[in-house]
């Protein structure tokens, strides 16, 4: 049986919790890095993240990107998309092509 | 450039390295086959995945523009209350699927309701029609964000896959197997010069042989010259 977390300012997650999901409400970067481990560590299959903290954790998201689980996917905050979920995708492009081959790679 | 391996040049050593060159060679191929294979299927993964993200983002603004109006027509306590206790769960479950020997989840859910037609958790009386919209629509969304989830997570590790792959077919391409050749022709090289070397010696040994006796023989009819004469 696998959990799903979501993790966020209090009020882009709000609505997760309607649909019955987990819902983190944090405040800050720290707080956020520890409630990461804590969900990675405890059953939860997908953790969504708002972008800007999952831009601030940057780090921590990478340690779990080689495992099967958490899926740790990064989702556009009440400000809407900044760009740094797509970033990821590229990433991922990059780092198995060599190039960003597949979205005009113009950053 | 390759570097030849510190080894004693032996024909033992040669037939041992000449297998495992073969070896290289073989998995050299059946990498590359399996990089190509890999490289297909996630470029096509990756644009979907690219496609779904757009999508996602797109729609997740409009849930949010719409939980931004209720919450602005609806007091800060009233929307919190109406969204704290859910009347439905989500259970997830996870299974596996096998990729080019990449493991890769796959994730389906099950909801709780009682009535899959109603999930708001609160009473319409003191809520704002927006926020019906809102909840309503992301629910919607949900299936997508769950789909977007399998997706990227197996993207990226059929990426971490495939920079493996990669390496690996580089590193035989371009320094294990250049490195046995040139063992090999050095081996090749060594053993050759000295079996020339061994042909010269015997060659020298006959010769010398050769000479000792026909000094031998000359002496023997030199005394019989004399014996004959005397």
């Amino acid at each position: 049986m696998y959990k799903i977390g979501v993790i966020g300012d209090r009020d882009s997650v709000l609505g997760f919790k309607a649909l019955g999901l987990e819902v983190f409400p944090v405040h800050n970067e720290e707080e956020a890095k520890h409630t990461l481990r804590e969900l990675a560590d405890n059953e939860y299959a997908i953790i969504y993240i708002v972008e800007d903290l999952a831009v601030a954790l940057e780090k921590e998201i990478d340690k779990y990107k080689d495992s099967r689980l958490p899926a740790i996917i990064p989702i556009p905050g009440k400000d809407g998309a900044s760009g740094r979920g797509m970033d990821s995708v590229k990433k991922s492009v990059e780092r198995a092509v060599g190039a960003d081959i597949l979205f005009g790679g113009d950053n | 450039m390759a570097e030849r391996m510190n080894v004693n040049p032996t024909r033992m050593m040669l037939t041992s390295l000449k297998k495992r060159l073969k070896t290289a060679t073989r998995g050299h191929k059946l990498l590359k086959d399996k990089r190509d294979e890999l490289m297909k299927e996630f470029l096509e993964m990756a644009r979907e995945n690219g496609r779904l993200r757009q999508e996602v983002e797109k729609r997740m603004e409009q849930v949010h523009k719409s939980f931004s109006v209720a919450s602005a027509v609806m007091s800060e306590e009233v929307m919190e209350e109406s969204l704290m206790f859910p009347k439905q769960g989500v259970i997830l479950d996870v299974q596996n699927k096998n990729i080019m020997s990449v493991d890769v989840p796959v994730f389906s859910f099950t909801t709780t309701a009682e009535d899959p037609t109603n999930i708001f958790p609160y009473g319409f009386a003191r809520t704002s029609g927006e926020l019906d919209n809102a909840v309503s629509s992301l629910s919607d969304l949900f299936p997508m964000l769950l789909d977007l989830a399998a997706k990227e997570k197996e993207t990226a590790l059929i990426a971490a896959e495939l920079e493996k792959t990669r390496r690996r077919v580089n590193a035989l391409e371009y320094v294990m197997i250049p490195q046995l050749q040139l063992t090999i022709r050095y081996i090749q090289m060594k053993l050759d010069e000295n079996e020339r070397g061994n042909q010269t010696r015997l060659m020298k040994v006959k010769d010398m042989m050769l000479e000792q006796a026909i000094e031998e023989k000359r002496q023997k009819d030199e005394e019989a010259m004399a014996n004959f004469v005397g």
